[in-house]
């Protein structure tokens, strides 16, 4: 058995607090070019002293923190991310430097207009892109990430709605939906119906056809759906919910399975989001910022939220404006325009790919995903045996007989180097194992994967503990999350610290080092 | 690949899809690009925008300096390409980042408890709303008119659909700060929270916590919100507030034409299950060494679904590890000092305008031309190649002839002098 001893700092990073020490500093500021002002003076009563337990550290401290930091991370940059749903493919970094260009990265939101043709430029191309991409008529660039998107495109509906007298009551959202669905619904106001898929994870048409009422706002629905599966009856379902004068809402995260295959706009939905974070390279950053664009339908475009960028033109020149005037619009959703730095880098990775490349970059994840399907299903459950699209969802009703259950594969797999599928979504696979290759995975990468599926299942038949207890070759073991939960610490605070600092008899004596088993 | 998947040919792959929902065409996009093309077209779109102007507008976004290392630390891909960090035994170092975020956001606005991040100050602000409808049972919203305007605009977006009804409540003429006398009349036994910016959009500071106490005699929670958070270095931090919902813009992060910016909601250890969006927790892995774990999932979308405190998911982790950086960085001496330059600096340029308000402010002010019209002012000015203030007729016309100016650290003395001599002249 292998010692896992932490011998350095830096397997072993203290938070910046404890690191800190009166006096020290990692910046330094310019001399004033004009008198100092006495913020007691200017500012009477209002002023604070020290900003209690603040850091005090050097650069070289805040460089190393960080560095070592890193080092306990996952990421893209490392190896394959096969999360389901959430598109975890490569990120380019030409997106990166052009985003930081100064004209952009330092253009202010209100400078004047005349100024700010080249990021007005950008935003128009971005929208022309992406109604091309979607076959929708129009488009706002505002909502900060996918489920803003969503609340964006609902508030749409709900405006359409009430112009047309009535703003309904219900949204139907399928019991394979991603939660933002059923969240964003209640958010904007509506009631949430269920609708229960049928046997082979669709929608079914029987009961959609029973749920659509006079009462129904929209169908919220994910195409392909969270099986990967495309909904072969959407134009069917769409004409149910169109009978009844009900929209329907496209949840886009799975975008990365149609670009230049098919359309919503072709298949009739009326209003849908993109994640720019996912189908459009931009990266997760740990968990955001996204791009949440929602493209509409012509019925729907007087709602958009303001402003509008306005195409013209002035000597034979494209000319850009802001149009705050539109008086059915929804309002804001955000304060400007949206993550604008996000768009850049979505439309710096259309150019390159352009119309051929992107369409070439879905057949190849839809390659990949079908690859992983064929390769492991003698291995796992596949509950719903059809033709995926992007990703594919196994079971974990075979390992479950030894007491083996989704999430504990998933640790085992962060053994042999990856980073887990998605673990128990969608609900209405019970026990789900939800993997997203992505297009950027090559078959080598592929069949590195397959292999450690395959072995660990092996595992299972012969030793399943050591997959209950795993991982087992990472610097953290399984932490504990229900006592996170039970007594929630969300901060630091010198008393707490050394309430649950490592446990005294870790610490070998002397040495300073902090040993495990 | 095709033969293990027994398929002829890749066009196989899409044979479930219904003719009638295909695309028979190509897109129509030009063929990709190489790298270089791609980087002289954004290079030219670059160009034409503001390039080598001094800048006077803040309004919400402002120009701070941004140290390299921020970006050094963003650029790692181990940061910058994983994913949120549901996987804790592969994502301590980014578990570990918003940790330190929480603390120091509490720090900063004498809360108990702050969260991930919020999409930015502007949508913090309605979760901060929602979340004091859902603590106090009432509906009723009242809102200072010296919020930022596309704050409230977001706040009315979000409250309409909710059936909340939003009411404003003014500002003193004379000072710029609330006018306490018309939120006394509006609040009352339904209201559910006061929100106010401090330092409010014309830059002036507001007693929060005498606002504060207002509300609670009412039994209604203040929400207190702001744009610069420079200001924090200097000015006491809100601790009376219930929700503080603000925007984190100044620390670190690009104007980049309005955003990614990070927004942060912070509140009392009591409310902590109302809180929305990502939290992250203290605990112990199986040898009980310290780890970070996302916890309280039970008030999100992906556990409560339509029951969640907010139907948020992604946020802004990558904008907010450049803030913390940003805060490592300058730490406890250099954000005051940071906050004081900024004070200077402003007072330096409003002491040689005409100011509207008398109110204490920070680094920015609205200043009134004297005769000629804000925007010829400001044409004058672009001439010199600065940018001016931003006219507030649009959002503010009971203001008349004003502009809001900013000075940060980074405006310099001989472009304020400039900028003087023609709003004066």
């Amino acid at each position: 058995m292998i010692r896992n001893v932490r011998p350095h700092i830096t397997r072993n990073e203290e938070l910046i607090f404890e690191r800190s020490s009166p006096g020290k500093k990692g910046y330094q500021l310019p001399d004033l070019d004009v008198p100092e002002i006495d913020p007691a003076k200017a500012l009477g009563g209002l002023v604070r002293d020290e900003i209690e337990g603040f850091p005090e550290v050097s650069e070289v401290e805040v460089i190393r923190h960080f560095t070592r930091l890193s080092t306990w991370n996952y990421a893209i940059d490392l190896g394959m991310y096969p999360l389901g749903s959430c598109t975890m493919k490569y990120n380019p970094r030409i997106n990166e430097a052009v985003a930081r260009l100064g004209g952009l990265a330092w253009a202010h939101p209100y400078q004047p207009e005349a100024l700010a043709q080249g990021a007005m430029e950008a935003i128009a191309r971005l929208e022309d892109a992406l109604c091309e991409i979607t076959g929708l008529d129009a488009i706002t660039l505002q909502p900060a990430a996918g489920a803003h998107g969503e609340l964006t495109g609902i508030l749409l509906v709900r405006a359409y709605h009430e112009a047309n007298g009535n703003p309904r009551k219900h949204i139907l959202v399928p019991d394979s939906a991603h939660g933002t669905n059923p969240a964003t619904a209640g958010i904007a106001g509506y009631q949430v119906r269920n609708l229960k898929s049928n046997d082979q994870g669709m929608i079914d048409l029987e009961e959609l056809a029973k749920a659509v009422t006079e009462d129904t706002a929209a169908l919220m629905v994910t195409n392909p759906n969270t099986l990967g599966v495309f909904e072969e009856n959407i134009a069917r379902a769409v004409e149910v919910l169109h009978a009844k004068g009900a929209m329907v809402y496209m949840d886009g995260a799975n975008m990365n399975a149609l670009v230049g295959i098919a359309r919503p706009g072709d298949f009739g939905v009326d209003v849908m989001h993109i994640n720019l974070h996912k189908t459009f390279s931009t990266p997760h950053g740990g968990g955001g910022p996204g791009g949440g664009p929602v493209a509409v339908r012509s019925h729907l475009e007087p709602y958009l939220p303001v402003p509008r960028l306005r195409r013209g033109s002035q000597d034979g020149q494209e000319v850009f404006q802001w149009d705050y005037n539109f008086p059915h619009a929804i309002g804001k959703v955000r304060a400007f325009y949206g993550n604008f730095g996000v768009l850049v880098r979505a439309l710096a990775y259309i150019l390159a790919h352009g119309g051929p490349g992107l369409r070439n970059a879905t057949v190849d994840a839809v390659m990949n995903a079908n690859y992983i399907r064929h390769r492991l299903r003698p291995w796992f459950d596949l509950p719903y045996d059809r033709p995926n699209m992007h990703e594919v969802v196994f079971s974990d009703d075979r390992q479950a007989t030894k007491g083996v259950r989704t999430g504990d594969i998933a640790k085992r797999l962060i053994d042999y180097g990856y980073h887990p599928y998605t673990v128990s979504f969608p609900l209405i696979v019970h026990g789900a194992l939800m993997i997203e290759p992505t297009e950027t995975e090559s078959k080598l990468e592929l069949d590195g994967f397959i292999d450690a599926m395959i072995s660990i299942a092996r595992e299972i038949d012969s030793d399943p503990q050591l997959v209950l207890k795993a991982p087992h070759l990472t610097r953290t073991s399984r932490v504990d999350e229900v006592s996170a939960a039970r007594k929630p610490v969300v901060r630091w605070t010198p008393a707490r610290a050394s309430e649950t600092s490592p446990a005294p008899d870790l610490v070998v004596a002397g040495d300073g080092i902090r040993r495990s088993d | 690949m095709l033969d293990a998947c027994s398929l002829a040919s890749a066009e196989d792959l899409f044979r479930q899809i219904p003719a009638e929902a295909r695309l028979k065409r190509p897109l129509a996009l030009a063929p990709g690009k190489s790298e270089y093309e791609i980087a002289e077209y954004f290079r030219s779109l670059a160009q034409k925008n503001a390039n080598g102007y001094a800048s006077f507008l803040g309004a919400g976004v402002y120009n701070h300096y941004r140290p390299v290392v921020v970006d050094t630390v963003v650029s790692r891909g181990e940061f910058l390409t994983s994913y949120t960090p549901y996987q804790s035994e592969i994502s301590q170092g980014t578990l570990t980042a918003i940790f330190e975020f929480q603390t120091m956001i509490c720090q900063l606005t004498g809360m108990d408890v702050a969260n991930a991040s919020m999409y930015d100050g502007s949508t913090a602000v309605p979760e901060a709303a929602m979340m004091a409808v859902r603590v106090t049972g009432r509906h009723r919203i009242l809102v200072a008119r010296s919020v930022h305007p596309e704050y409230r605009e977001v706040l009315r977006s979000y409250a309409r659909n909710q059936g909340l009804p939003v009411e404003e409540f003014g500002y003193d003429a004379e000072t710029g700060q609330i006018d306490l006398a018309d939120l006394e009349s509006k609040l009352n036994g339904e209201t559910a929270c006061v929100i106010l910016q401090c330092p409010n959009f014309f830059g002036i500071v507001e007693d929060a916590n005498a606002v504060a106490g207002l509300a609670h005699s009412q039994g209604a929670l203040a929400v207190y919100t702001f744009t610069e958070a420079v200001s924090l270095g200097i000015l006491a931090p809100p601790a009376a507030a219930d929700i503080v919902a603000g925007e984190l813009q100044s620390f670190a992060i690009s104007p980049s034409y309005g955003g990614p910016f990070a927004g942060i909601i912070a509140t009392r250890e009591k409310f902590i299950r109302q809180l929305p969006g990502r939290l992250v927790g203290q605990t112990v892995d199986t040898h009980g060494n310290r780890a970070f774990c996302l916890t309280l999932a039970t008030r999100e979308q992906h556990i409560r679904r339509e029951k969640a405190t907010s139907n948020i998911c992604t946020n802004q982790a990558l904008i907010a590890l450049m803030a913390t950086v940003f805060m490592e960085l300058y730490g406890k001496e250099g954000l005051r000092e940071l906050a004081v330059q900024n004070l200077s600096k402003a007072h330096y340029l409003g002491d040689k305008v005409k100011r509207r308000f008398t109110g204490s402010y920070f680094n920015e002010f609205v200043a009134t031309g004297d005769g000629a019209p804000v925007s010829e002012l400001n044409s004058k000015l672009l001439e010199r190649r600065i940018i001016g203030g931003l006219p507030l007729e649009r959002h503010y016309p009971e203001l008349g002839n004003a502009a809001l100016v900013c000075a940060t650290e980074m405006t310099k003395r001989s472009d304020m002098d400039a900028f003087a001599e023609t709003f004066n002249a």
